[in-house]
Formats: structure tokens, sequence, C-alpha cells
């Protein structure tokens, strides 16, 4: 086994066994009509080491990643593989040449057991039939062996995301990777799923895998990582050693100025009560009551941050206050207005900014552009529609507004489809929009989730100044560090009830988690 | 007695198996195509194609066997033309499988009229065997449907099919050729539909404009009814061909509103029975590879 601190964040040891690199790129450059997506880059991969690669959205990481997998062909330059040229043609080619990857928006299929899944393209057969009884074994084998816990009679649909992403991982264990890609494997995670997840890498490493992994996390990178490399706008800033590292010094490496990691803010000064809750009441998809009995207040120009483990009713009580789930007891009221129960557009008029967890589904329309994203909720405003017909000149100006203040950058300009952006500037656009409506109440639920360390600045800055504006902000948030260096009051939610509440800065690390897992905490 | 059992034993058992069989087949056909995740509406078109060439076949080749690999080989080419469109082409599923419909309905009259001319196919054609009033095709039905169980959900080649029309992405990243499984999904589909229409034709014997009759639309209802499933579409195959067995034996209501009948029973299994039938993820939405 490894030097696994219990903390998992000792820093990473055992470099590469002998320094040989089995895998380099050496002056590869993708080029996307006129852009860059990479350029020039030099890279190499040890032998069993694990080498974090990090950048900011846009940086050209999943470009990179794609050649390696045989998605996208170098413009220029060339692959390496244990010192022999290789032109990856193919996913196919990379599994052969033992390249297993496993990417940031799972592959996996819902309706296929983990088995199924595993063992595609390379099934077991007992003459012409599928041999599932000896891939489920085989997968058993692998999963003991490995400790990625899975049952592979489970359907994939059935099972949580930390279990999708040890399938995955087993998938390229299946096919006999040597060289493994994790892009962004902690971005979907629980604290307890990214240790374990952490634990599992360093064990790959230590039986002799070479591993590549995607991260913005610079604890987690500075915790596992051998070396660290930084791509900036598509160009290779550098190659460290991670030791001797600080997330100071990462974090200016991939911005290429001093980043501000710790929120800079100012007492708060909490004015009339904005979100009231009495005893509400929300249940699950399953029927189940999954917010039970919540009563708390978000006042005028506080940032009141809801922690909690995944799971534990966040997502319901945020549906609730916005009108997406029915309250089946209870009161919402905001600025003295009961809102329960009403449609999500009144209550959205009624003076709520709702930043949802799941941009994709909530957020944005992906296959609209940015002057429509920018105008969902104003279909019925004369200022956007005249007589049923949108005003085009209207909402192109609106859109290129919230894109010039946030800085939404897109490939062309407010015409750009949606879906194109990477998902920090989707974040941004979301974000933008929602704040220019000048909201009573903030909602921001995993306001930086899967967004880089320039955008998570950024993001924490404009949540702050909405504060001092004088909006209420609720942070719904699964970073315990970001719950810690935004909030001015913190209440704690587990298994649907508030169980504690601390003033922000007057409560450590511990605390904060152990009330988290419903264990002590005034209340 | 002896009558009632002749009418509403034997005969209606018997009439059941002569309209579920080509929609058994068709139905098969529509698995395979839509379960590689291209949603196949020229079902119908591919059935009029080989319901035509299957007559046109044994009349010219002088053997039944004849007829059945023209009915296949009519139904395949016909799918072959929405398999370029949709796969290759990604041409909205639904628009082409139109198209072939109405392109099959044209180029069928066509040819019949053409090759047999305005009299029709002659008197004497050569068909299947029959066995108590059914042909014997309804014994390649039963197969088609226990190889097409066995092949799609026992094999890495049904595997790999499936996982083309549930996440074609995710197939693509363990080198399955999504492009290859999708020919293969929609031609199978072809052959299929094409037996289906050739069940229809050899069973009078001849073939006749417009005999396919919808019946590639019902055998998408019973794909969507059996869950994509073969056991599934068999029996809801069965249950629209009994309906249309008891359409033909109950008097005394108007004909026009009996002949509704399979269609609201449709509406009314559908909405009351089955419950939620989910077909494969990526049926419809073409694949376009990086």
């Amino acid at each position: 086994m490894s030097t696994t601190t219990h903390t998992g964040l000792g820093s990473g040891t055992s470099a590469g066994a002998d320094g040989r690199p089995i895998l380099e790129l050496r002056g590869v450059s993708k080029r996307f009509g006129d852009f860059y997506a990479n350029k020039d880059v030099n890279f190499d991969l040890r032998a069993g080491e694990v080498h974090c690669l990090c950048g900011e959205n846009g940086a050209g990481k999943s470009t990179m990643m794609n050649m390696l997998y045989g998605l996208l062909e170098p413009t220029e330059g060339g692959i390496f593989i244990d010192g022999q040229p290789a032109r990856i043609t193919g996913p196919r080619h990379a599994i052969d040449l033992g390249i297993g990857m496993v990417h940031q928006h799972f592959m996996l299929i819902p309706v296929f057991t983990v088995a199924e899944n595993i063992v595609l393209a390379d099934e077991p057969k007992q003459g012409m039939m599928l041999d599932m009884k000896a891939g489920e074994q085989r997968v058993r084998e692998l999963s003991d062996r490995y400790g990625l816990k899975v049952d592979p009679t489970s359907l994939v649909q059935d099972i949580t995301v930390g279990q999708q992403q040890r399938a995955e991982i087993l998938k390229a264990l299946y096919r006999k990777a040597r060289i493994l890609i994790l892009d962004e494997p902690t971005a979907v995670l629980t604290p307890q799923e990214i240790e374990e997840l952490l634990n599992v890498i360093r064990q790959l490493r230590d039986e002799g895998m070479s591993i590549i992994m995607i991260s913005h996390k610079l604890r987690e990178v500075l915790s596992i990582a051998d070396r660290v490399s930084v791509l900036r706008r598509g160009e290779m800033v550098g190659t460290v050693d991670a030791a001797g590292q600080t997330e100071d010094s990462l974090a200016r490496m991939m911005v290429g100025r001093d980043v501000l990691l710790r929120v800079d803010k100012t007492e708060a000064i909490p004015e009339r009560p904005v979100l009231q809750l009495r005893n509400l009441w929300v249940k699950d998809d399953r029927e189940l009551d999954a917010v039970r009995g919540a009563t708390f207040e978000v006042h005028a120009g506080e940032i009141v941050a809801l922690a909690g483990i995944d799971g534990n009713g966040q997502s319901e009580l945020v549906d609730a206050i916005a009108g997406l789930r029915h309250s089946e007891q209870g009161e919402v009221v905001l600025d003295g207005e009961v809102i329960t129960n009403l449609t999500p557009h009144d209550i959205s008029d009624a003076g709520l900014g709702h930043i949802p967890e799941d941009r994709h589904r909530r957020g944005i329309v992906l296959d609209f552009d940015l002057r429509e994203n920018s105008i969902l909720h104003d279909w019925d405003k004369p200022d956007i529609v005249r007589f049923g017909i949108i005003d085009t000149a209207a909402s192109a100006e609106r859109a290129e507004l919230l894109c010039t203040m946030y800085d939404v950058r897109s490939g062309a300009g407010i015409i750009s489809r949606s879906g194109a952006l990477s998902g920090g500037n989707q974040q941004k656009l979301v974000i933008a929009r929602e704040i220019q409506r000048d909201p009573k109440l903030l909602i921001a639920a995993q306001p930086t989730r899967g967004v880089d360390i320039g955008a998570i600045e950024f993001i924490h800055q404009r949540l702050v100044e909405e504060r001092d504006a004088g909006t209420a902000v609720l942070l719904v948030s699964l970073e315990m560090q970001e719950v810690l260096s935004l909030a001015d009051r913190i209440i704690v939610i587990f298994e649907g009830q508030i169980v504690a509440e601390f003033e922000g800065g007057r409560v450590d690390e511990q605390t904060l988690g152990k009330a988290m897992i419903g264990s002590g905490g005034p209340a | 007695m002896s009558e009632f059992i002749d009418i509403w034993i034997v005969g209606l058992g018997k009439a059941t198996i002569i309209y579920a069989a080509p929609l058994i087949f068709a139905a098969l056909g529509g698995l395979f195509s839509e379960r590689s995740g291209i949603v196949n509406i020229g079902l119908e078109g591919m059935m009029t194609g080989g319901a035509f060439f299957a007559i046109y076949g044994s009349d010219i080749g002088g053997s039944s066997i004849v007829g059945i690999l023209f009915a296949v080989a009519a139904g395949m080419a016909l799918a072959a033309i929405h398999a370029v469109a949709t796969i290759t082409f990604h041409a909205d599923q639904i628009i082409s499988g139109t198209a072939i419909v109405l392109i099959a309905a044209g180029l069928i009259n066509f040819l019949n009229l053409n090759l047999f001319g305005p009299n029709g196919s002659p008197a004497s054609i050569a068909v299947p065997a029959k066995v108590g009033g059914v042909s014997v095709l309804v014994l390649l039905a039963i197969a088609a449907v226990v190889v097409t169980q066995y092949v799609v959900f026992r094999t890495p080649f049904g595997l790999r099919l499936r996982s083309v029309g549930e996440h074609p992405r995710a197939a693509d990243t363990v080198g399955i050729s999504v492009v290859r499984y999708r020919y293969v999904g929609v031609l199978v589909s072809g052959a299929l539909a094409g037996l289906g229409g050739a069940f229809i034709s050899f069973n009078v014997s001849s073939y006749s404009e417009g005999m396919v009759a919808g019946n590639g639309y019902i055998a998408l209802a019973a794909l969507i009814i059996g869950k994509w499933k073969p056991m599934g579409c068999v029996l809801a195959s069965l249950l629209f061909g009994l309906s249309q067995g008891l359409v033909a034996r109950v008097h005394g209501v108007s004909p026009d509103l009996i002949s509704m009948l399979p269609y609201v029973i449709t509406l009314i299994v559908l909405v009351g029975f089955v419950g939620k039938s989910i077909a494969p993820a990526a049926a419809g939405k073409p694949y376009d590879a990086h």
C-alpha cells in the first residue's frame, strides 16, 4: 500500500519507478480553424506516477486528452508511447495501446448492468453466446483486488455516482490499461467518495499504473500528484514536482496572476428578513419526506450557507422555495409575501434569483444561443417581448451586457450555442442573468461546481458584492471550503432537518464536518 | 355446438395467427432497428415491397423460396435507403421513414402495373405450403422470435447493438462502430419487414395495391406495447390479430365502427395496462462521431 495519510492530504510520494516516460507529447498542436486549442505542447508521463494536469476551463486539457484517446488527431507534433511514435486512430487503438480513460461525463449505459458496461466490446463468450457469468466473475475479481466496491449485477441507473465512477475505472482495468486518464474525477463526488478515490489512485500507482488526472481542486492535486503540469490558453506553462508547491503557487501558474483563494469580505450587516421558512415539509421523487420541518431565515445583506452532505434534502428544499417542487406543509415567505407553491415564474417575479445546481437541466437550454438564454425569464416582460414577438435587438443587447459584465467567453459571441461554451462560462452566464434581475433573494446552489479556479474567484466576489448591495444570499454547497470562506452564517441540514447553526468564521472544519454527519453542534 | 367451435375457436384462432404473423415479423424488424437507435416508421413501405416481390419472385422463379428471397431483398433495399439517409447523412428519421413509405407505394404500384399489367398478378402463384389453412411461414415467424431473443439479449453482437441504441458515445469510446451496428440493425429490420409483407400476399396468393393496409404502423405499436422485447412484440401482435379476427366475426354492428376495434384496443392497452414503455435512449437521434 501507499503512504496514505488518513486525511488524504499528505503529499504524494514515490515518483516514477525509473523515471522513464511511458507516454510523451512532443510539440503537439491542435487547431480548429484559426483557433489553437493546443499549441506546441510538450508533456511526458513517467511510468508509475500520478501526473496532474491543471488549467482553467478552455485551457485545452480536454483537447489534449481527446488526442491521447484517439478522439481527435493532432494538427502538428507527435505522440510517443514507450518511446515509439504512435498515431492513435481511435478509442479502440488507444485501448490496444493500453490507454484507459474515465471521462468526466461517464460513458455508461444506464439500463445495462455494471458488468455489461464493463465487458462491452470485449465480451467473454461461450460459443457464440455472451458469458455474463464469466464477465461478472472477472469484474468481481478486479473489484475486490482494487477495493472498487460495486455490484456487477446492479443496473447502472440504480447505483450512486461514486459507484458509477468505480465502474468506469473497472472498465479501464478490465481492458488492461497501463495508462489511466481521469478527467476531473472528483467533480461529482462527496468528500468521503473523494477520499476513497484518492486511495484507489494511490494503490493503482503503487501497482505500477501511470495516471494522468485532470483536476481544478488544488488541495487534491497537492495530495495526490507526483508532478503537476499546467496548461494556460492551450500552451504548456510548465511541469513541476508537486512537492514544494502550494495552492497559491499552482493557482498563479494556472491563471497567470495572483489569485485570491480566500474570499475578501467585510463583516455582514444583516437587515430585514427576506426569506423566511416556517416548518417546511417537502417530499422527494420517491415520495419520502426529504425536508422535515425546516425553519430558518435569510436576511438582506447576509450570505447564509446551507451545508450538508449531498442528499440530505438540500435539493428538495431549494426546489420547494423556487416553486419547482410541491411543499407539503409549512410556509415560504419572500420579503413578507407568502410564496408557498406559487409557480416558478411568479416566484421569480416576486424577487427570487436562482442559480440552480444542475445548470444543464435547469439553468440554461443548451440548444439555445446566448441571446435566448439571457432572456429565459422574460417571455412576458414588455422590454423584451412586444405584442408576443421577441425584440431580438433587445435580447441581443441584454446578452452583450451579461457577457461583458461577467466575462462570458464564447466562440462566436452572443450567437454561440450555449452548449458549446465551457462549463465555467455557462455558469457565468446563468449567474449574470440571475444577478442582473436584481433579486431580493439569490439562491446559489453549488455555484462553483465544475468551474475553474479563476471563475470560482470571480463568482465568489460577485456573490459577496450582491450581499453588500443588500441581497439575501442563500448558498447551498457541498464544498466545506466554500461554505467556510463565504458564509456569514452556516445552517447545517441533516436528513432533512436543520440540526445546527454556526456563525461564519467562528467554526472550524472539524466541528462543521461533525454536524454534517448528524453528530453534535449547537442547534 | 360444433359450428360454434368451428367459428369461434378454430376459425378465430386461425384468423388471429394469420393477422398476427406479419405483425410479428415487422415488429421484430422494428426491434432490430430501434434497438440500434434508428426509428423505422418505413416498415410499412418495406412490407409493401416484400408483399409485391414475394409474388413477383415466386412468379418468375416458379418457387415460393425465390419469392421469399425477393421479398427479403426488397425490404432490405428500401431499408438501405433509410440507413444511408439517417445514419450516414443524419437525416431526420421520421421524415426518412415517411419518405420510404411513400416511395415504396409509388414504386410498387408502378412495378405492379408494368410487370403484371392491369389485371394484376397471375392466378397460379407458388406459395409456401399451408398446414390447416395457415402458411408454414408461421414457423419462420416463431423461429425469428427465438433467434431475435437470443441474438439481441444473449450475444456480444446484441449487447453492442443495444449499446449503440442507448448511448452511442459510450459505445464509441470502447471502440464499437456505431455506424456499422446501426446499418446492420436497419438492414435486418428491412429483411424482417419484407418477410412480413410476403406473409400477407402469400396468404391470398396475389398482390393487390394497398394490401399492407397499415400493418407496418400497427407493428410499430406492437413494438412499443411489447416494450421493445421479442415476447412482448409477440403478445401485442397476437392481441391485434385477435381483435382483427373478432372484427370479421361480429355482425349487426356497423363494420366501419367495428374496424376501429384494434386501434381502440391499442389505446386502452397502451394507457391502461402496459405501464411505462421506455424506448432505447438514443432512438431517433443522429450520432455525429466527434
